[in-house]
């Protein structure tokens, strides 16, 4: 099986950056958004993005394996 | 009617109607092995949706990490981000996984590994440790319901009565039924829990402080360090997150179960679809925070954080909607415990017992031997749940701590022609020995990172380079170039 394209791995390292990584720079109670802290308003935005992220992912790996069966 | 016999009557409710629907759902098609532990290959992308979701929301989510919020404070964010990850991960192995598991027809992790690397050893030992990895998870559904079921009816229900009496009903359906039994239950938990979960998110917040943000207001005043890293703690800083997090999101499609569950998928596709959507379901743990947090100010001195949850929502809600959250609560148990007694009776009798002890045995003998196991196995995880007393989220940890250590063979197998059957095994025997001496000697977390972390590096490094410096004739089998 053809391994994803490399914008479709770049689209699913951008989620671990903003969540996992970044940890020190968001972790923190202000500004409260939406009458949440910081830290817990900022995961929760990141798990909606991250669902955009993989939809992208998706289109651009369908596409890929679309092209990849049309070649003779 | 009494509170609590209002609240035990509807509990009881429903964990009938839920053990009903698991004896029911497959009764008209004849079980043989193939059909028992992954359904024919048939489910579909709602169903396959189903059961990844009912296996991800445990009492570890319904307990622990409201438990966590509120004797942690911001530590427990790890469990929001953890899950969000292990989807995007699975986009970039798990249709590959699949794949190669329809060409040789698959159905445990073991297989993949007998497979893969053509060591029944190496297959073995990957057996053991997620047969270990299996108790303690299973242990926490158990005490999870004990709880559940004794605050929720006012002491009234013990919980080694309540444990038992699950456990029996558990036991049932799995050895009936299988593996399709449990997709039909986990549609029933499934509403049940975020009817339950939506209502204690936001009722709690409601009732005590007006609302969410009011409610989040008064904690950063009263206790400004609560909500942010370590929180509570004195050594769970961001190092321990992001390790944490890697580790367990990693870790995450590592359990057997889950593993396993992949092969049920109809096509790659849907495993591609499953990890655009899943993320949005985890947003649900988000409402036990909430409550979990307001708890720190309603309750202040409870010892044990993993009643926190349920004591509020005894003092707050009428004794039926208490019902149903602990019938709620216990579905939410009992079913990744089926799921969990499931996978580790299979791969002790068709991974284990018969290549290495009994290798005639037919097909019919194994799946018997395997309803024996799951008897067994349930007997000794209540027994621990009756005698033991960790919190619930320390349980589930230590668990990710050994089965993340298959992970290095699964990628380094899909991936590198390089790898050999020995680079992979050594790494792994590393990687459980740290991991387990570490925290036996209570060193997690290390230096700040998280022990189990820790060990699954040391355990990709030594696979990488074993296999290296080994015979290249032992090299894995790789799903050819299409």
């Amino acid at each position: 099986m053809k391994p994803p394209p490399i914008g479709a791995l770049a689209l699913g390292a951008i989620p671990f950056a903003a969540m996992c990584f970044s940890v020190a720079l968001w972790d923190r109670i202000e500004p409260m958004i939406l009458g949440l802290p910081f830290n817990l308003f900022w995961l929760i935005l990141w798990i909606v993005l991250t669902s955009c992220c993989m939809w992208g992912a998706y289109r651009l790996d369908s596409a890929a394996r679309g092209a990849a069966s049309r070649q003779p | 009617m009494t509170a609590a016999a209002t609240a035990v009557a509807v509990i009881a409710g429903i964990v009938a109607i839920g053990t009903t629907i698991g004896l029911l759902a497959g009764s008209r098609r004849q079980m043989d092995l193939e059909q028992w532990t992954v359904g024919g290959r048939g489910f579909g992308t709602p169903l396959v949706f189903l059961l990844m979701a009912g296996e991800v929301y445990t009492t570890f989510t319904f307990l622990g990490v409201s438990g966590w919020a509120y004797s942690r404070g911001g530590p427990v964010l790890y469990a929001l981000a953890y899950l969000t990850l292990a989807y995007v991960a699975s986009f970039f192995f798990l249709p590959q996984l699949w794949e190669f598991g329809r060409r040789h027809g698959l159905q445990t992790q073991a297989d993949f590994f007998r497979t893969v690397y053509r060591s029944r050893c190496l297959a073995g030992f990957v057996c053991v440790v997620g047969i270990l990895a299996f108790v303690p998870y299973i242990q926490l559904q158990l005490s999870g319901m004990g709880i559940i079921v004794s605050v929720a009816s006012f002491g009234h229900i013990g919980r080694v009565t309540a444990m038992t009496i699950a456990t029996a009903l558990v036991v049932a359906f799995v050895v009936a039924n299988g593996v399709r039994a449990v997709a039909w239950v986990s549609v029933v938990k499934d509403l049940l829990m975020l009817v339950a979960a939506i209502t204690i998110g936001v009722g709690i917040p409601l009732a005590y402080f007006g609302g969410i943000g009011a409610m989040f207001a008064a904690l950063a005043r009263a206790r400004p360090g609560h909500l942010v890293m370590p929180g509570a703690t004195t050594d769970l800083g961001h190092a321990w997150y992001v390790s944490t997090v890697l580790l367990t999101a990693f870790g995450f499609y590592m359990w057997p179960h889950t593993f396993g569950a992949t092969f049920t998928a109809r096509s790659a596709d849907t495993l591609r679809r499953n990890a655009v959507l899943m993320p949005l379901y985890s947003l649900t743990i988000a409402l036990m925070f909430f409550a979990g947090f307001a708890a720190v100010l309603i309750l202040p001195h409870l010892h044990d954080g993993d009643l926190a949850l349920l004591i509020v929502a005894r003092r707050t809600f009428a004794p039926w909607f208490l019902g149903v959250i602990g019938g709620a609560g216990a579905l939410t148990a009992m079913v990744p415990a089926s799921i969990l007694l499931l996978t580790a009776a299979t791969l002790f009798a068709k991974n284990l017992y018969r290549p290495m002890i009994s290798p005639a045995m037919s097909d019919a003998a194994v799946a018997r031997l395997a309803r024996v196991m799951v008897v067994v196995l349930a007997a000794i995880s209540l027994g621990l749940a009756i005698r033991g007393a960790s919190t619930l989220v320390s349980l589930l940890l230590i668990g990710y701590a050994m089965v993340a250590q298959c992970l290095p063979g699964v990628v380094l197998g899909l991936y590198w022609r390089r790898v050999t059957a020995t680079g992979v095994f050594v790494g792994m025997v590393v990687g459980v020995l740290t991991a387990v001496l570490l925290m036996a000697a209570h060193l997690d977390p290390i230096a700040g990172v998280n022990a189990g972390f820790l060990a699954l590096c040391i355990n990709l490094i030594v696979s990488i380079a074993v296999s290296l410096v080994t015979r290249a004739s032992a090299a894995a089998v790789l799903p050819s170039p299409i």
